[in-house]
């Protein structure tokens, strides 16, 4: 290991307060950050046999399902784009938070045995989910980029779509669906060390906030007076934005933007905090 | 004198017991409305499970550790000594005092820290590495290393899941053992593993402490902490009772140690092994004519009592109980099982006496520990894994002389007859 400065001092001693982010401890971290992620991505396909394309089956067969059950069946109109772009664009965006958000969610009770007898920033493990949920995402895009390319040249609705000037600010929607995700994992899995009845609510709250996010209709399907209402969810606007920008299509009104970039900030902030107090105490407590 | 690199300052750990806080949203909710009630008077004591008691792990303990040094820690179960690691490797918070440190800390308190089975060796060595604060180029510098101390060479690319238990201890303790922090803290982890591999990591923690690292060794092999240790401390229920040179550190802890020779009775709650068939209760010295002893002189004849329990109303037949006198490192020196005199017992009552006397006890003066295994049938039906009780043996008159003997370096003293034969020129 490098030398140390001969001052080095590290006091241990119990913590007051709220604010005691260890970011330079993360830093040096960081390579226990890149093994992570390749255990999470690794370790979820192994012995298997169609390996890393369970990454976009997935997206494909709940596409699959919407297009029928929504598309067909419930006749739920798609803003004029093809069913099966307009639900994978909207799973596109929605399925990486909602992955990153179980995996978050369950960082504590997950790891507890893990966390009692080693030290690193804990930090560092739903960090990990946002990341290595990230290259899922980037497959999940590819994929969806090819039946893009299909829609737009080789049927005859590919004249009512298109790319949106907008696209230039793509990987900042990415990042603020990184940043919800994270917060709000962290808010769940503090709240699940204290309180054990969440460990039972996040598949539940997940399923429900996805109705309440547009992801099978359009925001425009929301009448007009409501629609104030729609985005105090903090994952209305990333997911139509999405939409918007990569078909064209959807409700994006700046105000509404500048209130879900907030309540993102706010998310994210309170959940480090409140997760940064609570694993303190828990391993005493879990 | 150079600055401690360890510096620890009136360190407490408060626990609380029962079901407090990590429980449910309801009971949370009902603790709140009865706080309201009475009007903001929280009595800790009321509640539907059990709030409000506590339990101090450890209380003001303070010491210091220098650069260099290899630090033993010994003491009973639930002394305190894994929670005095625990906060030392930052896993949890003291309640109160502090603690400076000046070096990079690196805690071995379990092998196979993070090892993922569906990962290859060679994946869990990098993740391992990485997660006990390696950097990743550390790792790869000390991978053909590591791998060579594991000898599991051939194996570096198969899941983890398929190794032997014994290939994946190696492994573990493999990683571990070449971490390269400043301090080094380890807990009972030599306890896994064979002779032969315990040995080769005795032989590493050797070699890590002629380069300058400072220990914290916690074990219960007292022979492993005397060979390796220069100081050592004791906890005894969460207080520092001593800390000084190590043979004088495990003579105090031997001495304090609750098991005494007589009337001692096996607590309930002992770590051990085997059917549980018949279970030693209690085992007390006697003299001949059966009279308690709390201590044994050289020479007498002195009975060991064992009571023995039935576990269930069924009567065990076949049953053979071994004793073993080990001296105060815990090294074995004899044992005695009764069915190599020929012996066998049937227990049929509750409650049972075995007894076993042994004429002119031929150990000299000195702490000794007593182990116990019962077999039934071949099998094992108890077998506590720490030692019973202590035997205190003074010096006497072994060899029935006029003058006094002092007692030897030896555990055992022999008889010998000793005669001159004159040759004839």
């Amino acid at each position: 290991m490098t030398n140390l400065p001969a001052d080095y001092e590290l006091v241990i001693r119990p913590s007051r307060g709220w604010l005691h982010l260890n970011l330079g401890d993360l830093w040096r971290y960081r390579d226990l950050l890149f093994f992570l992620v390749h255990r999470d991505f690794v370790a979820k396909y192994k012995q298997t046999v169609l390996g890393p394309a369970w990454f976009i089956l997935q997206p494909l067969l709940t596409t699959l399902v919407f297009t029928v059950i929504f598309g067909k069946v419930a006749q739920i109109p798609t803003d004029g784009l093809p069913p099966v772009l307009f639900y994978l664009a909207g799973l596109l965006g929605w399925s990486y938070f909602a992955q990153t958000f179980q995996s978050t969610s369950g960082t504590l009770v997950n790891n507890a045995g893990l966390f009692g007898k080693v030290y690193f920033p804990r930090l560092v493990v739903p960090l990990s989910a946002v990341i290595s949920n990230l290259l899922a995402f980037a497959l999940q895009l590819a994929t969806f980029l090819c039946f893009w390319t299909y829609f737009k040249f080789f049927s005859t609705a590919g004249a009512s779509f298109g790319f949106s000037g907008a696209i230039v600010s793509f990987p900042l929607v990415v990042i603020q669906i990184a940043a919800l995700s994270l917060g709000a994992g962290l808010w769940l899995t503090a709240l699940t060390a204290k309180y054990r009845d969440f460990t039972h609510l996040s598949g539940f709250i997940i399923q429900i906030w996805m109705y309440a996010t547009p992801v099978i209709y359009p925001l425009s399907q929301i009448p007009e007076g409501w629609r104030w209402l729609a985005v105090l969810n903090p994952m209305a606007m990333p997911v139509e934005t999405i939409k918007y920008m990569l078909l064209g299509k959807g409700v994006v009104v700046p105000f509404y933007l500048a209130l879900s970039v907030a309540m993102t900030v706010v998310l994210l902030l309170s959940g480090v905090l409140v997760f940064n107090k609570v694993e303190k105490t828990f391993v005493d407590t879990v | 004198m150079t600055r401690p690199i360890i510096e620890v300052e009136n360190v407490s750990k408060r626990y609380r017991l029962g079901q407090f806080n990590a429980g449910t949203l309801r009971e949370e909710a009902e603790r709140l409305f009865r706080r309201r009630r009475s009007n903001g008077k929280i009595d800790e004591t009321s509640g539907g499970s059990a709030h409000g008691s506590e339990f101090w792990a450890l209380k003001d303990v303070s010491f210091s550790v220098q650069p260099g040094e290899v630090m033993g820690i010994i003491g009973r179960n639930g002394a305190g000594k894994s929670t005095l690691l625990k906060i030392l490797s930052r896993v949890t918070e003291p309640t109160s005092g502090q603690i400076r440190i000046r070096g990079r800390v690196a805690s071995l308190l379990e092998v196979g820290t993070g090892f993922h089975p569906e990962l290859t060796g060679r994946e869990n060595i990098y993740l391992n590495g990485t997660i006990l604060g390696m950097s990743r180029a550390e790792v790869k510098a000390s991978f053909e290393e590591i791998v060579d101390f594991a000898g599991i060479e051939e194996f570096l690319d198969t899941p983890v899941k398929r190794y032997s238990s014994g290939m994946y201890v190696r492994l573990a303790f493999a990683v571990a053992a070449h971490l390269r922090p400043e301090i080094l803290i380890i807990d009972e982890v030599l306890a896994v593993g064979d002779a032969a591999f315990q040995k080769k990591c005795l032989a590493k923690m050797e070699s890590v402490t002629r380069g300058g690292r400072t220990i914290l060794f916690v074990s219960h092999q007292l022979g492993a902490v005397s060979s390796l240790c220069s100081r050592t401390f004791v906890l005894d229920r969460g207080k520092l009772s001593f800390i000084g040179g190590t043979a004088s550190a495990i003579s105090h802890y031997l001495s304090k140690d609750h098991k005494a020779a007589h009337g001692a009775n096996l607590p309930a709650t002992v770590a051990r092994s085997g059917s549980g068939k018949t279970r030693l209760q209690k085992i007390w010295i006697s003299d001949a004519e059966g009279r308690d002893l709390i201590s044994v002189v050289s020479g007498q004849t002195v009975v060991f009592n064992f009571d023995l329990s039935l576990s269930c109303r069924t009567s065990v037949q076949n049953v053979s109980l071994g004793f073993s006198i080990h001296n105060h490192l815990d090294d074995e020196i004899s044992i005695l099982y009764s069915d190599y005199c020929g012996r066998v017992f049937d227990l049929a009552s509750s409650q049972s006496t075995i007894k076993c006397s042994v004429a002119n006890f031929p150990f000299s003066a000195g702490s000794y520990l007593i182990h116990v295994r019962i077999i039934c049938d071949g099998d094992v039906a108890d077998w506590p894994r720490d030692h019973v009780a202590v035997l205190n043996v003074e010096n006497g008159n072994f060899y029935n002389s006029s003058t006094p003997f002092h007692g030897g370096v030896g555990p055992v003293l022999l008889h010998g007859h000793w005669a001159l034969t004159k040759k004839n020129l």
